[in-house]
């Protein structure tokens, strides 16, 4: 039985939606928030923003991250920027104009009154972030300095060299830190959560292993917040980190929060391409050099010469060619089927043909090599590193990877999801970016969600929770949600077959890469869906996981995700299969212009995919929020 | 290509540990150093063996979670590269490596490679922050920095704390991690009014934790990823006392 779903949105104009809100929103008197215990799964931006501003206020927070330190989650390792409508370029931005962006760029598959709100309280953001000694580019005037990114006609992106994530969260990370000195904010490093605990429906608590010594742990609180991120490692090649996942979110989805637009990946254009059958990731390279960057193939097929030896004219620069008004500047979901577009029909380039140009010698010579080394010293520097090659001399070779993930928890307009008292925020959720995430958006929505939605719609729903008791962790429903984590971990280990994680793993990414990657099909989907369910059969009989539950073991750790991914694959084609139509990154082979574009089809899909579990993997059911344009009509979304 | 690794193993923080030796026979040269290790630990655990624990996640060099001794040198043989950069054409056919976690009192081990860093956020959590709560910043364009302190800032700033300089350093000193906190704010208008408080809270947690004392051999910037600079040092002796004459 679908569930009805409301996104509670305020009333009011688009503009006054959020003001409404605030202004209408219950609050907690300082005195009584000491009382209130809050959960903070995940400790990136969203995290650790979330957990100190709510710590600020006076809850008493419960942080957890699987990492060794706050300050590793991987928000440290977005690169090029953070957008920010405070139209210092005086280039004619507004929060109107980065809201239309977002929701064009999104290819009309968000809400309004969310993205329109993202927009809103991006120019705080920057504010924050300064004050909190954030080391961003500044002119020689000392004001700040900005930079453009794909998908937009003006300048609102700010910057820390190449390194804007990092100090971002370095920002968050020392304001978490110094609540913790306080002593309003616990912290629990190195520890995973492994389910979700619901009492009377409600989001009461969470089990969760502390990974140094293997120990189950129980915690109660009156609400928990999921910042866990992404879940672009299922592909397992992608830019993520290594210990990336979806397991606290798929196991508050089995516990019955919606899993929206599941199969909604961007796939970035700008990463390392893969060298070997060992390799472990693929390195994003920011899309900030594709301001000075131009990417090209050669226009002969399986043209063997070095880049250098190709003279301008048996270059194709297809980008600026297809999409002259954007040029290397178009959005991620177009640029990387661009990408894929050539190499599929032999253009590509390196050993593995895998790879297209990234070309700065025209920017060399009109600013100097000095002024490109300023702007993406350190990318330049990383490329060399791993590929031995100076991209100074010879242009990058690049190639598309599995970075972001769109789809993600189904949230309403408190980002809270279809269970009370659990909310999920920053990429976790699906909410602002539609079906393709505009560069430099990432960043902002982490932050905006951590910073100032989730502290004032957390308060809104634990304003009723003041006469209710301390959760209690002797509860039943604890007691259950702990034996069935242990029972899952000791049949991991009991298992005894042939196959670790991380082959089961990739080979579930190469599945997902081949038919539910760039590019989609009905056949393939279907073919998919029968890979994915025998897999995961063997999954269950053949895997091998060495030493034991109650010690330090990361192949058990692997072994708990990969499990999940096993059923995310399946939900994730089952998604792109039920989607007939193009959008954003989601592209289906049977819904293209003539010239090759995805095809929207806003009569029949103009809505949120929302999965409910319903106890098997292979049953999803499929709930519809279904989406209105008030404020802008979807047009045909063209760079060209 | 034939590698030979000696890798230390130790069960646990008060077990005795020991180098294991191991050897690899299909390594390729595009390989980074952390691959070469997950191909030891696939073949480990096919034979039902332990495999080697530790610490990594980004690999791209800037979350600070990996680091281990290489062949004695903290991130290995390249200068300002992590281990997780670092990769096998930097060795040839037939190396021996020795494979080591950051030893430091005030870096318990954990299991074989993996420390417990734990005493840096000890050190950011005595001050290593400017005191605004979210809601109280000003327009950020009201804080004029000029291009060279944001520059300069930002060189401090850039450290990923992975520890490499306490496990470089003969004292087991982390006097290059802290100093390029408080040189961060010290170099930001923002920074200035909590300077003296910070700078001797965070000063005195150092000394607290299980850090040895800094004797100025400039051995942590020769090894540090970043390449953060001594001078940082320089500059947080001369924050700690002004601090302290000038109460």
């Amino acid at each position: 039985m679908a569930k009805e779903i409301h996104a509670n949105i305020p009333e009011g104009d688009l503009k006054d939606k959020w003001s409404n809100y605030k202004a209408q929103a219950k609050l907690v008197s300082p005195n009584n928030r000491k009382k209130l215990e809050i959960i903070v799964v995940g400790t990136g931006l969203a995290g650790a923003s979330a957990a100190a501003s709510l710590a600020e206020m006076g809850y008493k927070i419960k942080s957890f991250c699987f990492q060794d330190s706050p300050r590793r989650a991987h928000s440290v390792a977005a690169q090029g920027g953070v957008n920010a409508m405070k139209n210092y370029q005086n280039d004619g931005d507004s929060v109107y104009r980065m809201f239309h962006d977002t929701l064009k760029g999104g290819d009309f598959r968000s809400r309004e009154a969310n993205t329109y709100r993202l927009a809103e309280c991006s120019a705080s953001l920057i504010d924050q972030a300064v004050a909190q000694g954030v080391p961003f580019g500044r002119e020689y005037s000392g004001y700040l300095k900005n930079r453009s990114f794909g998908g937009v006609q003006v300048s609102r992106t700010f910057y820390a060299r190449g390194q804007t994530g990092q100090q971002l969260l370095l920002g968050a990370y020392q304001a978490l830190m110094r609540q913790k000195e306080i002593g309003s904010v616990k912290l629990y490093t190195r520890h995973e959560m492994l389910d979700l605990v619901t009492i009377d429906n409600k989001a009461k608590g969470i089990i969760a292993r502390n990974l140094d010594t293997g120990e189950i742990e129980r915690h109660g609180a009156h609400a928990v917040i999921l910042a866990t991120g992404g879940f672009g490692k299922i592909y397992y090649l992608s830019t993520l980190a290594m210990g990336c996942n979806a397991s606290a979110i798929w196991r508050a989805h089995k516990k019955g929060a919606l899993m929206a637009n599941p199969s909604w990946t961007q796939i970035h254009p700008t990463c390392l391409p893969q060298s070997g059958p060992y390799q472990s990731k693929l390195t994003l390279m920011s899309e900030s050099l594709r301001n000075d960057g131009r990417i090209w193939v050669p226009k002969a097929t399986n043209d063997k010469k070095s880049p250098i030896e190709i003279p301008e004219d048996e270059r194709d620069y297809y980008l600026e060619r297809k999409y002259p008004a954007f040029g290397n500047l178009a959005p991620r979901d177009i640029a990387s089927r661009a990408a894929k577009e050539q190499i599929d029909i032999g253009k590509g380039v390196g050993p593995l043909r895998n790879a297209v140009y990234l070309d700065f010698a025209h920017a060399i010579t009109e600013y100097g090599k000095d002024v490109i080394a300023e702007r993406y010293g350190n990318l330049f520097d990383m490329y060399q590193k791993i590929t031995g090659i100076n991209a100074y001399e010879e242009p990058m070779k690049i190639s598309p990877s599995a970075h972001f993930s769109m789809g993600g928890l189904w949230v309403d307009y408190d980002l809270m999801t279809t269970i009370p008292g659990l909310f999920a925020i920053g990429e976790a959720n699906f909410s602002d970016h539609g079906a393709n995430r505009l560069g430099a958006n990432s960043l902002l929505q982490a932050c905006v969600d951590g910073y100032y939605i989730a502290p004032c719609t957390l308060q809104n729903y634990l304003s009723d929770q003041i006469q209710v008791e301390k959760t209690q962790i002797n509860h039943p429903a604890f007691q259950e949600a702990e034996r069935l984590a242990k029972k899952q971990l000791e049949n991991f280990v009991e298992s005894k077959g042939n196959k670790t994680a991380e082959e089961f793993h990739r080979e579930i990414g190469k599945i997902l890469y081949d038919k539910c990657g760039l590019s989609r099909s009905e056949q393939e989907l279907k073919k998919a869906i029968l890979q994915i369910q025998n897999l995961r059969e063997e999954f269950q009989q053949n895997l091998l996981v060495p030493g034991d539950a109650h010690e330090i073991n990361s192949e058990l750790e692997k072994a708990g995700r990969v499990s999940d991914y096993m059923e995310l694959a399946e939900l994730m084609c089952v998604d792109a299969l039920e989607r007939n139509e193009s959008c954003g990154a989601h592209f289906r082979e049977e819904f293209q212009t003539e010239d090759g574009e995805a095809e929207r089809n806003d009569d029949d899909y103009a809505y949120s995919a929302a999965w409910e579990w319903s106890g098997k993997a292979s049953k999803p059911i499929l709930n519809k929020e279904p989406l209105h344009f008030t404020y802008v009509q979807p047009s045909k979304r063209s760079y060209k | 290509m034939k590698i030979h690794l000696k890798i230390w193993r130790q069960k646990d923080q008060k077990a005795k540990g020991k180098l294991e030796s191991y050897s690899l026979n299909e390594v390729d040269a595009k390989m980074s150093f952390l691959e070469m290790l997950d191909m030891l630990n696939l073949q480990l655990a096919k034979k039902g063996e332990r495999p080697v624990e530790f610490d990594h996640d980004c690999r791209e060099g800037i979350c600070g979670q990996c680091g281990v001794m290489i062949n004695g040198i903290a991130h290995g043989p390249l200068k300002k590269t992590t281990t997780c950069q670092l990769h096998m054409r930097s060795f040839k056919n037939g190396d021996t490596i020795y494979v080591e976690p950051f030893k430091s009192k005030a870096f318990p081990i954990i299991r074989d490679l993996k420390v417990d860093r734990s005493s840096f956020d000890e050190i950011i959590a005595a001050g290593g922050y400017i005191s605004v709560n979210t809601g109280q910043a000003p327009e950020a364009n009201s804080i004029p920095i000029t291009h060279e302190e944001a520059e300069s800032a930002f060189n401090s700033a850039a450290c990923i704390g992975c520890g490499a300089c306490v496990a470089t350093c003969k004292n087991a000193s982390a006097a290059l991690f802290t100093s390029a906190k408080i040189t961060q704010f010290a170099n930001l208008p923002q920074g200035k009014k909590e300077s003296k408080q910070r700078t001797v809270n965070m000063v005195n947690r150092m000394e607290e934790l299980d850090f040895g004392h800094c004797t100025n051999t400039e051995a942590c910037q020769v090894e540090c990823p970043q390449d953060i600079s001594v001078l940082n040092i320089a500059r947080m002796n001369y924050e700690y006392n002004k601090a302290k004459l000038t109460k």
